[in-house]
């Protein structure tokens, strides 16, 4: 399981960020960058994630290097923690450089309520969110869709939400593209994806997808914490889920497709799970317009979500707090392939910028943030494992000019599955997360032990080496006091 | 028959089998007993299944995909496998559905990662990773 590759391999070039080489193997087309300090080198030296990005470095049409970020760990082809920056319109894009939960993603909100305030009823506000929240496997949630209403959510994402009053503007304006990418083809999407989808929309699914009540615990800068509605002893929500079954059929049917499609476009890769075509090949376009339903999908899995969160502080805080709406902070994807201009050694480029487990962090100016965020940067969401702190972060001019405009995305798994299973015992892991005041809800015992603290890596030393290497800038810390798990 | 692996984000199985259609069956089984399938007792039909695919490891990807998607759409897990390979690329066969009583955490999606089928000394052995 260990990685062949030793800490001498590396090149430091700062304090945060060592190189591979592309002499190091043969078939490297750019090199490896990896963000870390001496622990999370070591962490990340532990599985085949370094490897996997190795592999990655191997993509044709690939600018630059391949950034991973410091949560990084092994995925199923590509790191997950890896960002891939392909050139248009040669450039390949790969679907399983992306991922099975097209735009996996976090949603934040933030609320008027006190910790204090809130806390009596705190159990009773985890009971109503793990009832309103539909989770599990193949679990429907209350809309049933019709086929044409599934293409319009295709098509149209948070923006069909909004016009079936599960949405307001703001939720809109503060959503990633507003919610909605462009090109999008129900065309392209299998009758077994739109099987899969029709009745998940609206539902969390399992896994490490998650409902969590926090309180805002800490605050770095003033400025952006107040532009973004978080004040310290408030509660806000974080919502992590994706595109469910739809998704991942579309992922599959694309990973399938692309087996033949490598050897016609004389694609030669190390791992079949990296298969890819390039971007103006039929091929690629048809994955990207189907990659676009899917996103558009989560997007409005989550804008639903959001409604079911909302309804769930009515229920339990309604007339018992002075103020229980929920504002939305933002809403951003870390599994994604999208088009961008980035700066490569001076020269614009459009690129396909592949994340997986890697979180869009635009610097200030971006014109496709709201006014308020503008001037202060993208806000990023980089939620921690069950039990420890998540944070609110900024995208800044060094992740622009670093990492394709990309950071960090959570904890990132440093123990198998079968490990954490085998350590934690469900059950015990909830006794002690309600020990310390966090209500949990959990549909699975083995499911919670899987997503056990002791599984991951400390997300505040994650979230100090990218702020210290300048691809994101801390805003608040949150702690949490409800967990709701799929 | 078949083993979970570490995986430090997935879940990984290795399947062996004394010939193509009982690793098949034996990933089956072990791609179940991850999920932690808990089944009743009422045999549902019997069901025929036809694949075709471009190789031998694209087959055994596909046979899992149809089990996942029953599984989860219809809320079906299988039994008295019976399965026929030709030539590598074609499977013909039947199961028994089972309605599913509970499921502790279901597979996403069946990967190509490192997925190779090889000959081992009982017979035949794969590598799956499962997305979770």
């Amino acid at each position: 399981m260990a990685s062949a590759i030793r800490k001498q391999d590396f090149t430091r070039l700062t304090p945060y960020l060592w190189e591979i080489p592309t002499s190091f193997q043969a078939g490297m087309r750019v090199p490896v960058r990896l963000y870390a300090d001496e622990r999370l080198l070591k962490a990340a030296l532990g599985d085949k994630s370094l490897q996997q990005a190795i592999n990655a470095s191997m993509l044709p049409g690939l600018v630059s290097h391949v950034t991973v970020m410091p949560d990084v760990h092994q995925g199923y082809g590509f790191p997950i923690g890896g960002v891939a920056a392909t050139r248009l319109p040669s450039g390949v894009v790969s679907p399983g450089a992306i991922g099975y939960d097209i735009n996996c993603g976090v949603r934040l909100l933030s609320s008027e309520v006190g910790l204090e305030e809130a806390q009596p009823f705190l159990s009773d506000l985890a009971t109503a969110l793990y009832r309103n929240c539909p989770s599990g496997v193949g679990v429907g949630g209350n809309l049933r869709l019709s086929a044409k209403d599934l293409d319009r959510v295709c098509r149209e994402g948070s923006q069909w939400a909004l016009k079936n009053g599960f949405a307001n503007e703001d939720d809109i304006a503060r959503t990633e593209e507003s919610g909605r990418i462009p090109g999008a083809d129900p065309s392209t999407v299998s009758p077994r994806a739109k099987q899969r989808g029709r009745p998940q929309l609206g539902t969390l699914g399992a896994g490490n997808h998650f409902v969590e009540v926090d309180v805002v615990d800490e605050i770095f800068d003033e400025q952006a914490a107040a532009a973004m509605g978080l004040t310290v002893g408030q509660l806000a929500v974080q919502i992590h889920c994706g595109s469910r079954g739809f998704g991942h059929q579309i992922c599959s049917d694309y990973v399938r497709e692309f087996q033949p499609a490598v050897k016609r476009y004389k694609i030669q890769l190390p791992d079949r799970e990296l298969v890819c075509a390039p971007l103006d090949s039929p091929e690629g376009k048809r994955y990207l317009a189907a990659m676009a339903c899917a996103a558009n999908y989560a997007f409005a899995n989550r804008q639903i979500m959001a409604q079911h969160v909302r309804r769930s502080f009515e229920e339990t805080l309604g007339g018992r707090v002075a103020d229980w709406d929920l504002t939305q902070v933002y809403d951003i994807a870390h599994n994604m392939g999208k088009i961008e201009e980035h700066r490569v050694e001076g020269e614009l480029v459009k690129v396909c910028v592949h994340r997986k487990g890697a979180t869009r962090a635009f610097g200030p100016g971006y014109e496709g943030l709201p006014e308020e965020y503008r001037s202060l940067g993208q806000p990023v969401l980089v939620p921690g494992s069950m039990g420890t702190a998540s944070w609110v972060l900024l995208g800044t001019e060094g992740s622009m000019e670093q990492s394709f405009g990309s950071t960090c995305h959570g904890a990132g798994r440093v123990m198998s599955r079968k490990r954490a299973k085998k350590t934690v015992r469900g059950d015990r892991l909830k006794a002690e997360l309600e020990s310390r005041g966090i209500h949990i809800r959990a549909r699975s015992m083995p499911g919670l032990a899987e997503e056990a603290p002791l599984a991951y890596k400390d997300v505040d030393a994650v979230v100090e080496v990218v702020a210290r290497a300048g691809i994101a800038k801390k805003v608040a810390r949150l702690r949490p006091v409800a967990v709701i798990k799929g | 028959m078949y083993e979970e692996l570490e995986h430090t984000a997935d879940w990984a199985l290795r399947v062996q089998g004394r010939d193509l259609p009982a690793l098949f069956k034996n990933a089956a089984l072990g791609m179940m007993e991850l999920s932690g399938v808990q089944t009743g007792d009422e045999p549902g039909e019997v069901r025929q299944i036809e694949l075709q695919a471009v190789d031998t490891e694209s087959l055994l990807v596909d046979w899992l995909q149809e089990l996942l998607v029953a599984l989860e759409l219809e809320q079906l897990a299988f039994r008295e496998i019976e399965l026929q390979i030709t030539g590598g690329k074609k499977l013909v066969g039947t199961f028994q559905t089972v309605p599913i009583i509970s499921i502790e955490k279901p597979v996403k999606a069946v990967t190509y990662n490192e997925l190779l089928i090889q000959e081992s000394p009982d017979g035949l052995e794969a590598t799956v990773v499962f997305d979770v």
